[in-house]
């Protein structure tokens, strides 16, 4: 019995281990690759920033490229860069729920592997960046969407609340029933900011509208940002409830809200592109406007003061004023009111009107 | 031979979570056909998409093997080991308990909201408190699930499912709401960070890198002894084992079936309750919106791949835990980290199915054992 017992111990342990054995030999010819040597590398874009040929590394968080919003976003700002100044880039990107040390590593990875400049995209890597930037001096840091300071690091922030104002006043002064909707992806503070702005923005134009919010998924379940059809099914609840304008910020599952517009002849706005140029064809003439946060101009800019070696540290605050944030005016469809918009606009770039960031 | 063999029945479900153990060559026959068969899938899977299949892997060895990335591997496959024994816990009493993941991130936001409670007590007191704190908050929530089973019939596996939505709820309107603290400048939200003298320090066990392996892997080493005592050597152990493999014999033999079905729910969630601690107390110190999720599910497999023995899954966690950390890796080589995620689900089907193979095998030798002695004369007398 007790024979039994130890030799099914042995036989699981040793399962393990030939595993692991034979994820080893199947190596053993080939361990000589080349991958990047730590440091070795490095030796191509040492301390000097980034001049033609430099390698630059962006670290996306779950999602990547191809996400249809965020990521894409900064994707963009990358390709036109790396275009213009003849850069090497390298794309990694999170893996769902994974631990810091993961996040860490990636950038440790870059930046060991002679990658300079190196951006993260999203706050999750606000303490990576932190703890990376400090162990390689010499490596320029940018994060999008997070403050942590430090001596190598450049913060690109964004006021999304001031260009979801705008948008916020635009449904208002489009809305015939006094009823609108803010969709949000995922019930997190960056989302709680764009519905601050809208609603802001809204009672700004009339102050009893009826606002019905939404969110559709909670942390750290990040599916609300690209699932069309709870992006539909919430629409479609709003708008049955009255609403004719719906405002989504809500990544990938935005195309389900413009569906839903479609469907019973009502209004949407977009948010981060201009989702008038970007969406189905089939939902376009929805959409009477965006929110656009320029995190593509974010990068583009970071990428060229690298470029110019001109790059600063610290944060640098991408809104109406800076022209990182703004409302488009794709289609047509705001020209009537483009006018008192604008009025607004002026009036939060003169500091007339501050803008609640919840 | 086994003391709970008579009791056994050769179901699939029963080979499956490796409750009937295979003898002799059929033992080792096993694991090699495992990795034979996924070492072969995964090469097609690689050749098909692109890359060559050794210098990949070679790759993924290279970097494996560095003292950095063992730190890492290391840290992850603690957090898989403890979530894998709180399933297999389950597993062993024929409970599926697939709300390990609600219940560990419940327990972690409420261990982290106490360390960042800033209540003036010992350091070592307060750790003391936030494990136990996760322990009985992972108990509690699992024991929902068992109370249900048992006196209301409810299979636990929809409501452990219900439960993790729930819990998903409950810990961001508490995340949000109730425990939150902006950190200022971000978009992040966490709760307060757990003070300086309450957490764990790392042990430098690797050398060769500054980075330094969880304490309190050693957390996870005790559990997985304990698992093993807890099973093979009391009494409870036995019950539940007897339970597990086949009820009607527990009930015959005096088991409370409901009381069997309480007590290993809430020993499962305790458990669960517990794998969010070491990356808590070593290395995040609060609870955010960017804690790690998802382990609770990534538990389910290793539990099968170790065969739900603590061994068994001491090596799936390290693989699982090697494996994931090596995706950054492929991912800087240009080849797409998803095939890391192809190859665990090939590693764990590999193994399903080539132990059910071997038992197949070994049912149709037994029976052709029996038929021969069955048809051979009596040639040696009734020896028996």
């Amino acid at each position: 019995m007790l024979r039994n017992r130890v030799s099914k111990l042995a036989v699981t342990g040793v399962t393990g281990a030939l595993l692991m054995a034979a994820a080893a030999c199947g190596g053993g010819g080939t361990t000589a690759t080349e991958s990047p040597a730590p440091g070795g590398a490095a030796s191509s874009a040492p301390a000097e920033p980034a001049k033609s040929g430099a390698k630059v590394g962006l670290a996306y968080d779950i999602g990547g490229r191809g996400d249809q919003s965020f990521n894409d976003a900064a994707a963009a700002g990358l390709d036109k860069a790396v275009s213009e100044f003849g850069l090497e880039p390298k794309e990694l990107e999170a893996a769902n729920g994974e631990t810091e040390a993961q996040k860490e590593e990636r950038l440790r990875l870059l930046a060991s592997g002679g990658f300079n400049p190196i951006i993260a995209v999203g706050f999750a890597y606000s303490g990576p960046v932190g703890k990376v930037a400090k162990e390689f001096p010499d490596v320029k840091f940018a994060i999008v969407d997070d403050a942590v300071e430090g001596a190598n690091i450049s913060n690109l922030l964004f006021a999304e609340e001031q260009g979801s104002f705008l948008v916020g006043a635009a449904a208002a002064l489009k809305s015939k029933s006094g009823n609108i909707g803010f969709v949000g992806g995922v019930d997190v503070p960056l989302i709680h900011k764009f519905q601050a702005g809208f609603e802001a923005g809204a009672k700004a134009v009339k102050a009893d509208i009826k606002i019905q919010t939404k969110y559709l998924t909670q942390p750290p379940d990040f599916s609300g940002f690209g699932d069309p059809a709870k992006g539909k099914t919430a629409a479609e609840g709003m708008i049955d409830g009255g609403a004719d304008v719906v405002y989504q910020a809500a990544g990938g599952s935005g195309a389900g809200v413009f569906e839903a517009a479609k469907a019973s002849n009502t209004l949407a706005i977009g948010v981060d592109s201009d989702q008038a140029l970007t969406a189905d064809a089939a939902v376009k003439d929805v959409i009477i406007t965006s929110m656009l946060k320029k995190v593509d101009v974010a990068v583009y800019d970071f990428l060229k003061s690298v470029d110019g070696g001109t790059v600063k540290a610290g944060p640098t605050i991408y809104d109406l004023k800076a022209g990182g944030v703004d409302y488009s005016v794709t289609g047509g469809k705001v020209d009537d009111i483009k006018s008192k918009l604008d009025e607004y606009k002026q009036q939060i770039i003169d500091g007339k009107i501050t803008v609640p960031q919840k | 031979m086994n003391q709970t063999s008579p009791a056994t029945k050769d179901s699939f479900l029963n080979r499956l979570l490796g409750r009937i153990p295979l003898s002799g060559w059929l033992a080792l026959a096993a694991p090699v056909v495992a990795i034979l068969f996924a070492g072969i899938v995964t090469a097609i899977v690689l050749a098909v998409t692109g890359n060559p299949p050794l210098e990949t892997i070679g790759i993924m060895v290279e970097y494996g093997t560095q003292p950095r990335t063992m730190v890492l591997t290391l840290n992850l496959a603690t957090l898989y080991y403890i979530a894998a024994l709180a399933v297999a816990l389950g597993f062993r009493m024929n409970l599926f308990n697939i709300g390990v993941d609600g219940q560990y991130r419940l327990a972690a936001i409420m261990a982290a909201a106490l360390g960042g409670s800033g209540l003036n007590l010992p350091g070592w007191l307060m750790i003391i408190l936030i494990i136990v704190t996760a322990a009985v908050t992972g108990a509690v929530w699992a024991a929902i699930a068992g109370l249900l089973k048992a006196y209301r019939g409810v299979s636990e596996v929809v409501s452990t499912i219900m439960l993790n939505y729930i819990g998903t709820s409950v810990v961001a309107y508490l995340l949000v709401n109730v425990f939150g603290v902006a950190v200022a400048g971000s978009n992040n939200i966490g709760t307060a960070p757990i003070p300086e003298d309450a957490r764990v320090p790392g042990v430098a066990f690797i050398p060769g890198t500054e980075a330094k392996v969880f304490g309190l892997i050693f957390l996870a080493i005790a559990l997985g002894i304990g698992f093993h005592v807890l099973l093979n050597k009391t009494r409870f152990g036995f019950d539940l084992r007897t339970t597990g493999l086949n009820q009607e014999a527990a009930v015959a033999s005096g088991v409370n079936v409901k009381r069997m079905v309480v007590t290993a729910m809430v020993l499962s969630g305790g458990v669960a309750g517990l794998i969010g601690m070491p990356q808590l107390l070593g290395a995040s110190y609060s609870y955010s919106l960017d804690f790690p999720s998802g382990i609770g599910f990534t538990g389910i497999a290793i539990a099968l791949l170790g065969r739900n023995n603590p061994i068994g899954i001491a090596f799936g966690a390290i693989l699982w835990g090697f494996l994931d950390s090596s995706s950054n890796i492929l991912n800087l080589h240009d080849i797409s980290p998803e095939i890391v995620q192809i190859m665990q689900g090939i590693i764990v089907l590999s193994v399903v199915v080539a132990y059910e193979l071997a038992h197949r095998y070994r049912i149709s030798a037994e029976q052709r054992r029996v038929s021969r002695e069955l048809a051979a004369p009596v040639k040696e007398g009734a020896s028996a």
